[in-house]
């Protein structure tokens, strides 16, 4: 029985500088933060993200990881923009690949079904085109004849998601109300990175939630890595909500280099996740 | 029931866009649209399919501003399944716009040359995808000559001329209403320029016209903006907005 059980530091021992890393969850929601703080801690550069955006990809932004966003939009949800990535943007630091909520969701399934493209009509007659020059349309060969839009894959080097608990052979379960696109994310991956709530025996995931929520199989996850907490300050319901308070000195630390440098050695710039729970007060 | 608030007012309008709908998802999004789709349900739409503003579908009236009131939940629908629907044609998304311009194009995505944006913003959300599938209504509750424009930087929800260019392939595209702090508008004019339909009780065309970064097609006979009925307000401010959260959207 394989055990994939890893800390967030094996887990970035395992990326490179330059890979193409997709990120679960959505806006403030279920964001794999411990494993991101320890991105943001490391030495790896010019990352290509791939996120339904939130604090994950302002967070790698203002500690200079990144080169280039794949998104369809960045928000804090109770905050609508983020501003770490704002800055960035508006600055020239980084570059981005947009795409619509719905295109950018055809790419992960295309690329986790090994397809170039998968063709819709999301993005005709839109700046689409011009926010992603990659984009391109295609003609249908039946008799109909229409030109669509192909959705290109979104392949990642890896993809990092945090979910509420899985086992130590890397099986998740997601017991939120939401999945996201998550196992999407995972899918579209040639390398999985599953952190959680908590690590059960095989045995205890029916106890936890219906069989509908194992929607993570193994073979899917190259390392588990658990974080009680590990979403914070994002929601991970029905485990925790976002905690908004914190949500707001993060926006805060935007307003200057001062404010972020304080931010960043109070609460990035720790040894260890237990260090971080130890920092915010959390058990 | 005292005077509507001008607030009050946006929320019937916005309700008066899912008129006729049936059996669809209404998807308004913001305080004063979801009041709006909650009050056509709860009035003269019954058989609209809502949303608790997450992942599920749900059969009874929510107030806003109260997570845990309990649900009637009828259906599951997280944000994949939203964009199926989406695709499939049986919703109706009320979204807001920092621009929209003449023909109904809508930018949410920044504020400057999309190469180098002066002001990021949201990013194209589902924009796109919603105005080729589906029909989309707007609601900007601060109608200005920066909301309202001659031209919007970024076409992130595309307008009628977009749509026409695309002949048949533009076949889904419809925009109903487009509700702001100070009138109702639609696009039923033979070029398919905004049009008014209706301005709030107080706003007078002179108003309307020095607010918008166009011309406006004005008809002859301008009609206000229906109030609502005492019932509508009683569900507006007991039932469904009893904190007043309508207020903060509109003054």
């Amino acid at each position: 029985m394989p055990d994939k059980r890893a800390t967030e530091d094996d887990v970035v021992a395992e990326l490179r500088s330059g890979m193409t890393i997709g990120i679960g969850g959505w806006g403030s929601r279920r964001k794999p933060m411990s494993l991101l703080r320890a991105i943001a801690r490391s030495d790896l550069t010019d990352l290509t993200i791939a996120s339904y955006g939130g604090p994950d990809v302002g967070l790698l932004c203002a500690t200079g990881k990144v080169a280039r966003v794949i998104f369809s939009f960045v928000s804090l949800d109770s905050i609508p923009l983020e501003p770490h990535f704002r800055s960035a943007v508006e600055s020239g630091a980084i570059t981005t690949t947009q795409h619509d909520e719905g295109t950018f969701l055809l790419g992960l399934q295309a690329a986790a079904w090994r397809v170039p493209f998968l063709p819709t009509r999301v993005g005709l007659g839109s700046d689409l085109f011009r926010a992603n020059p990659q984009l391109r349309t295609v003609r249908s060969p039946y008799d109909d004849g229409e030109e669509l839009v192909a959705a290109p894959a979104i392949e990642l080097d890896a993809a990092i998601v945090h979910v509420h608990r899985a086992d130590a052979r890397g099986n998740g379960q997601f017991l939120g109300v939401d999945p996201y696109m998550d196992d999407l994310f995972l899918r579209a991956a040639r390398r999985g990175f599953v952190s959680v709530e908590r690590i059960v025996e095989t045995e205890e995931f029916l106890a936890e939630g219906p069989v509908e929520s194992l929607r993570i199989p193994r073979l899917l996850t190259d390392a588990v890595v658990e974080a009680p907490h590990g979403a914070h300050f994002t929601s991970c319901t029905p485990d925790y909500d976002r905690d908004e308070p914190f949500q707001r000195e993060y926006a805060a630390s935007a307003k200057s280099s001062e404010a972020w440098e304080a931010f960043r050695t109070k609460y990035v710039d720790l040894p260890s996740h237990a260090d971080y729970l130890a920092q915010v007060g959390l058990p | 029931m005292n005077d509507p608030t001008r607030a009050e007012i946006c929320v019937v309008a916005c309700a008066e866009a899912f008129r006729g709908d049936g059996e669809i998802v209404a998807n308004p999004i913001g305080t004063i649209p979801i009041l709006g789709g909650r009050l056509a349900r709860a009035t003269f739409e019954p058989d609209l399919v809502l949303t608790d503003a997450e992942a599920l579908f749900v059969t009874n009236d929510l107030p806003l501003g109260h997570p845990d009131a309990p649900k009637v939940v009828e259906g599951w629908n997280p944000f994949r399944m939203m964009l199926e629907i989406t695709w499939s044609g049986r919703r109706h998304v009320m979204m807001g716009a920092t621009q929209i311009d003449r023909y109904g194009n809508q930018n949410i995505a920044c504020i400057g040359p999309l190469e180098a944006p002066k002001v990021q913003l949201l990013g194209f959300r589902g924009a796109p995808g919603n105005t080729i599938n589906d029909p989309t209504s707007y609601f900007v509750a601060n109608h200005s000559p920066r909301s309202f424009v001659e031209q919007v930087d970024v076409v992130t929800g595309i307008g009628y001329d977009r749509a026409g260019a695309l002949g048949t392939r533009g076949r889904f595209h419809r925009i109903p209403r487009v509700v702001s702090n100070l009138g109702v508008f639609d696009f039923e004019t033979p070029d398919r320029a905004m049009r008014v339909r209706s301005l709030h009780p107080g706003v007078t065309v002179d108003d309307v016209a020095a607010s918008t970064g166009f011309d406006l097609v004005v008809p002859d006979d301008v009609v206000e903006t229906r109030a609502p009925t005492d019932d509508e307000l009683r569900l507006i401010r007991e039932l469904f907005d009893p904190t007043g959260l309508r207020d903060n959207e509109v003054a």
